[in-house]
């Protein structure tokens, strides 16, 4: 009987695991200069969303590098990072969110988790291990309320605020708020929180409006649409909002293309409206609509910066053509962002001095960019003035819509999300959370700390 | 055996793990779970090195993301080593009845919320068993490869159902749900080490009640049952009571390991944790770790859980630098080349190594 | 009626009735109005030709386990490898000869995995050989992604992706009907004729249907067996790469090209998994019934129980399988296995 030879490779393999085992519980120790801020990446480069994360993740890299190489750092204080691959799965998440959140000489600066489903479960633990999460464009829609969700800043935009702009958008096609009437919208959403996230707002609008929705789900990844197009075809709906993420827009497309459905009366939500998703399709997707948080693609001050400073030197993540896309761009924003929170912070608590994730929530709170901050950051042509507080944890509601001609976007018009209708949703949500988990609405002095 | 204890007199210090004087006087002292006694004091040492020693010197990031994990895999693991390893039927579907009893769990606190947590916890493992008896019928008509692909409706019916109704999620419109930290009689399981304490003893009692499970009545039967199962009917071991008792043991596991899997490692998930992938994961778990054995699911889970960490720490302890996407690559590729190189060594798992290695020591220092 | 078929019926009761409730599943929406005449023909037109695509990936599963009695869960891993080979390869030559080219690798993998995975597991029960498979299928998934990338990539095959609109007069907005997807259940036929003749006319063939019937019978007259498995992994793996064009072009080449096998397993299993045609079958079958269940009984559901509808396709695919096995247990043609004390 052969018991030696798988005998004794058993013994090594375990004794192998066992000391492999060991060694890597051992924390990592990392160097604790003193002058360093950390700042965690969780990505995915990999699975059926990696086309859409890549180039949101190389944008992130880059911009540190660019931060680091042609300002020396924030006010001296330079920039670390480590990437995590999350492969957009909720448990693979919180693992990466466990293992990075203490590095660093001050721990990780925030979370952008790039993924709801994510946010939803980090959500629970950041206010107990004190670090923000930026939450750009996704989310919780009802976490733009800063009294209650102290931890969490969608900035920029929510499902909600994205939502309101699309039937903004179809009402100005259509002539106005009152043709809605009596018309066909079909929501054709990927089946998962970020998903299912703007239907609250769609049915508050159909019963304001007088439109009927047609929620038609997809289930993820979304490689399977044939009958759902089919549906489609079947209810003739006016318009179809597209709410999808990685390979489900391109199928989509594919999808409308194959049934006929015609392109221009199809609207994507800003995760849907990116290269990847219409490049494969090319000309059949022209007349396509999507939204974009302020700006699309284009080559800006700062995306030239990242070329001077970075690609030309070697030291690109990514491949040069990704600079200045959709996604690629939209990460630079989110790095801003991150980083003028640090510098918000350290005027505070200390110019030159790396910030914890709890003054790090304080400059995310207390950001405001004007027009000249962002013109020097290079900023200048892509957003518009922002400035969150406390109960403000959104900053700015502005969308554009952009137009798919065949070979590239072309920006269209830009609008803001009507606050009256979203923000009472915002505050019942709010509060529902906050009763569930026993959280008091913070105000006054809370609210200035 | 007289030559070789006259050997032994010699080397008599070197003997550690021999049965020599241990003699059985009663029945019951024969049939005891551990009748060696070196094996009962390592047991006890075992179990006091986890349950006192462990808490003190393994910090909260290796609590929270290795020995959690594994410890509430592994009760799934023995699970589906119930319905697999002792009883044959293969099963896909394993992870939809996690989910069953982590939304049973989720739905008891939420609109119960006086209920005992303990109570929580039989209660969706008792209704993953319903549920795993009413999708393990067919096994009484289907046979093997087909079986496998008959669970796999079970998996994606309850992943449709845990996503589209609503009376699952308690109604959450974006189909997430989030859980609050268990109190347990005024114990508040909120740090890693009570949760690890927590599952640590729920571990025990299960693989204690798994263990006995199969050295009775119904174990016997699910082994007929597995090895041959005309002959096992013919001889009277019932095929519905056998088969569909395997189906509700090994999903009351699964239903508890998921509440656990929910509540206290993941805190907030949604539909597309419980998926087809978790399902192959556990079944990879116990092929690694060995069929038909209770410490095979320990081994395979262990090995599930280490592997990923393994692979992210090894290439930066060489001093290989590579992208997230590769390390994410590689990973896959191991992990794959491992399955594959263990069943063409070792097709019985690591169980039947260690049980290769108990044996050489008992006969050690002696090559046989 | 005559006495003598009633008895039949009362005899085949569990045949009648899953017959009887599919029947009347199919005219249901017809029947109740809820569908136009013209959609009901535009939906199952487009179930049936679903159903030929699933039954590419499928056939691949059946060649593989008709031959060497292995479950081979890699397949969906196959179709999505050569796809991207071909998908990258494309991009520095001629798309015939990019094919050509993963045509190699696919017999290259074939032979390593004879080697390095068929001949230590020779005599390995079911489920262990299964494990072996997914354990190839995640090797291979991630080996493909590591050298040919994570992005969505393009094959362009000249298929039309408009499509056209027929009796538009007869019925209300027409049938529609995927001219892609046309031609893709001709390339299906195609390739079906192909094997057919493969294995009925060339020795090769023969000694794979050989092999097929009895191992030890066909190596007792002479059969290479290790070789013949090579060739059926290289046929399959042939079928892997048409299987990846056609779904490739259809949908790009992308990581989630490998689910696509998740819909081929039943479909082989629903055939019987040593049977080519009872895998077109149970194509067609799964194709129309899966169509139907997502537009019409998904729709029922949702205004009966006030559900957000949808998403039924996946499992109603699998319970449908799971109906039939209940029925015959080894599927439609599968062959009728005895169990012997």
């Amino acid at each position: 009987m052969k018991m030696t030879m798988p005998n004794s490779i058993g013994w090594i393999a375990a004794a192998a695991c066992a000391a492999a085992g060991l060694a890597s519980t051992a924390a990592a120790e990392d160097a604790k200069a003193a002058k360093e801020q950390f700042i965690p990446l969780l990505v995915y480069r990999t699975g059926p969303y990696a086309p859409n994360g890549t180039p949101w993740a190389d944008a992130k890299q880059d911009y540190i590098k660019l931060i680091n190489a042609r300002d020396g750092g924030v006010n001296g204080v330079k920039l670390t990072y480590e990437e995590c691959e999350t492969e957009y799965k909720t448990d693979r998440g919180v693992e990466c969110y466990e293992r990075l959140k203490g590095k660093g000489p001050t721990g990780a600066t925030l979370f952008d988790p790039q993924s709801t489903g994510i946010t939803f479960a980090l959500t629970e633990r950041a206010p107990v291990d004190k670090i923000p999460l930026m939450t750009l464009g996704y989310g919780r829609s009802e976490s733009q309320d800063g009294q209650v969700f102290k931890w969490n800043f969608p900035l920029l935009g929510t499902y909600w605020t994205a939502a309101d702009v699309l039937v903004q958008e179809i009402a100005k096609r259509e002539g106005g708020f009152e043709k809605l009437k009596g018309k066909k919208i079909a929501l054709v959403y990927h089946d998962s929180p970020f998903g299912k996230e703007p239907i609250p707002l769609l049915e508050e609008r159909a019963k304001l409006d007088g439109f009927t929705l047609v929620k038609i789900p997809v289930t993820a990844p979304g490689v399977e649409q044939k009958s759902v197009w089919l549906e489609v075809r079947q209810q003739h709906p006016d318009y179809v909002l597209l709410w999808g993420w990685g390979v489900m827009n391109s199928t989509a497309l594919k999808e409308a293309q194959a049934t006929a459905f015609p392109r221009d009366h199809l609207l994507g939500v800003w995760w849907s409206g990116a290269e990847p998703d219409v490049k494969d399709v090319g000309e059949g997707a022209k007349g396509y609509s999507a939204l974009t948080i302020q700006y699309g693609a284009g080559l800006s001050k700062v995306q030239k910066d990242i070329l001077k400073y970075v690609y030309d030197k070697g030291q690109g993540t990514g491949p040069r053509e990704e600079v200045g896309t959709v996604l690629y761009n939209r990460g630079l924003i989110i790095q801003m962002l991150s980083v003028e929170a640090v510098r918000r912070a350290q005027e505070r608590y200390g110019k030159g001095k790396p910030m914890t994730g709890e003054q790090v929530r304080w400059g995310l709170e207390n950001l405001a960019l004007d027009q000249k901050k962002l013109d020097a950051l290079g900023f200048g042509e892509m957003l518009k003035p922002l400035g969150t507080s406390c109960i403000d944890h959104l900053g700015a509601s502005y969308a554009r819509i952009q137009t798919w001609d065949g070979s590239k976007w072309v920006a269209g018009e830009l609008y803001e999300a009507d606050q009256q209708i979203i923000k009472p949703m915002v505050r019942s949500a709010a509060d529902a959370y906050a009763a569930s988990k026993n959280i008091t609405r913070r105000t006054g002095q809370d609210c200035q700390s | 055996m007289n030559a070789t204890s006259t050997a032994s007199d010699a080397s008599g210090a070197l003997m550690l793990y021999r049965e020599n004087g241990q003699f059985k006087t009663s029945y019951a002292a024969d049939q005891q779970l551990l009748p060696i006694a070196q094996d009962r004091w390592f047991m006890v040492a075992l179990i006091a090195f986890c349950f006192f020693a462990v808490p003190l010197i393994a910090s909260d990031y290796v609590l929270r993301a290795l020995v959690i994990p594994f410890l509430i895999l592994t009760i799934a693991a023995i699970g589906l080593n119930i319905l697999v390893g002792y009883c044959g039927q293969i099963s896909l579907g394993s992870a939809g009845f996690m989910g069953v009893g982590a939304y049973v769990a989720y739905n008891l606190t939420v609109r119960v919320p006086q209920l005992n947590f303990l109570v929580v916890l039989l209660l969706s493992g008792g209704s993953a068993a319903l549920v795993g008896i009413a999708f393990g019928t067919p096994s009484l008509r289907i046979k093997g490869l087909y079986l496998a692909v008959a669970t796999l409706a079970a998996q994606f019916f309850l992943d449709w159902a845990f996503a589209r109704l609503p009376w699952f999620t308690a109604d959450s419109p974006s189909g997430s749900v989030s859980t609050n930290p268990i109190e347990l009689l005024g114990w508040r399981v909120e740090r890693p080490v009570d949760k690890y304490l927590l599952v640590l003893g729920l571990l025990c009692l299960l693989t204690l009640a798994g263990k006995n499970l199969s050295r009775s009545h119904i174990g016997r039967s699910w082994m007929a049952t597995r090895d041959m199962d005309v002959a096992a009917e013919v001889i009277g071991v019932r095929p519905i009571v056998a088969k569909l008792s395997a189906f509700a043991v090994s999903s009351f596991y699964a239903g508890v390991a998921g509440a656990l899997w929910g509540f206290i490692h993941l805190g907030s998930w949604e539909p597309a944790a419980f998926s087809v992938t978790m399902s192959l994961n556990l079944l990879f778990m116990i092929i690694i770790g060995g069929l038909g054995s209770m410490v095979g699911s320990f081994f395979g889970a262990a090995f599930f859980v280490l592997l990923p960490l393994l692979l992210n720490r090894i290439p930066g302890m060489l001093g290989i630098d590579l992208s997230t996407a590769m390390k994410s690559h590689m990973e896959a590729m191991i992990f794959g080349g491992l399955i594959v190189i263990f069943l063409a060594i070792e097709p019985h798992g690591l169980a039947r190594l260690w049980a290769i290695g108990k044996e050489k020591l008992r006969i050690w220092p002696f090559p046989h | 009626m005559s006495s003598a078929i009633v008895a039949r019926l009362r005899q085949h009761w569990p045949v009648v009735l899953l017959a009887t409730l599919l029947a009347a599943g199919l005219a249901a929406p017809l029947a109740t109005g809820v569908a136009t005449t013209g959609f009901f023909l535009e939906v199952l037109l487009g179930g049936l030709m679903a159903g030929v695509l699933y039954s590419l990936v499928a056939l691949g599963f059946v060649l593989i386990y008709k031959a060497s009695g292995v479950f081979n869960f890699a397949q969906g891993a196959m179709v999505l490898f050569a796809a991207l080979a071909t998908a990258r390869l494309a991009e520095h030559m001629p798309l015939a000869l990019a094919a050509a080219l993963a045509l190699l690798l696919m017999i290259g993998f074939a032979v390593i995995v004879e080697r390095l995975v068929l001949r230590p597991l020779v005599n390995q029960s079911a489920v262990a050989l299964l494990m072996a498979t997914l354990g190839i299928s995640t090797f291979l998934e991630g080996f493909g992604q590591a050298v040919w990338g994570n992005d969505i990539y393009r094959i362009d095959l000249g298929l039309p992706k408009e499509p056209m609109i027929v009796g538009a007069q007869r019925f209300a907005g027409g049938i529609l009907i995927s001219r892609e997807d046309l031609a893709a259940a001709i390339v299906v036929g195609a390739l079906v004729l192909v094997l057919g003749l493969f294995f009925q006319k060339t020795a090769t063939g023969r000694a794979l249907r050989a092999v097929a019937d009895d191992h030890l019978a066909a190596q007792a007259i002479g059969i290479p067996l290790n070789r013949i498995w090579v060739i059926v992994w290289s046929v399959a793996g042939f079928v892997a790469l048409i299987a990846g064009l056609v779904w490739g072009s259809k949908l790009g080449v992308q990581f989630s090209l490998s689910q696509v096998a998740l819909k081929g397993l039943p479909v082989a299993i629903l055939g019987g998994l040593t049977s080519v045609p009872g895998a077109i079958l149970g194509g067609l079958i799964i194709g129309v019934g899966e169509k139907f269940a997502e537009v019409f009984l998904g729709q029922a559901l949702a205004r009966w129980f006030h559900l957000e509808g949808g998403g039924i396709e996946q499992w109603f695919a699998y319970v449908l399988v799971l109906a039939f096995l209940l029925v015959r247990p080894e599927g439609l043609f599968g062959e009728r296995h005895i169990d012997r004390v």
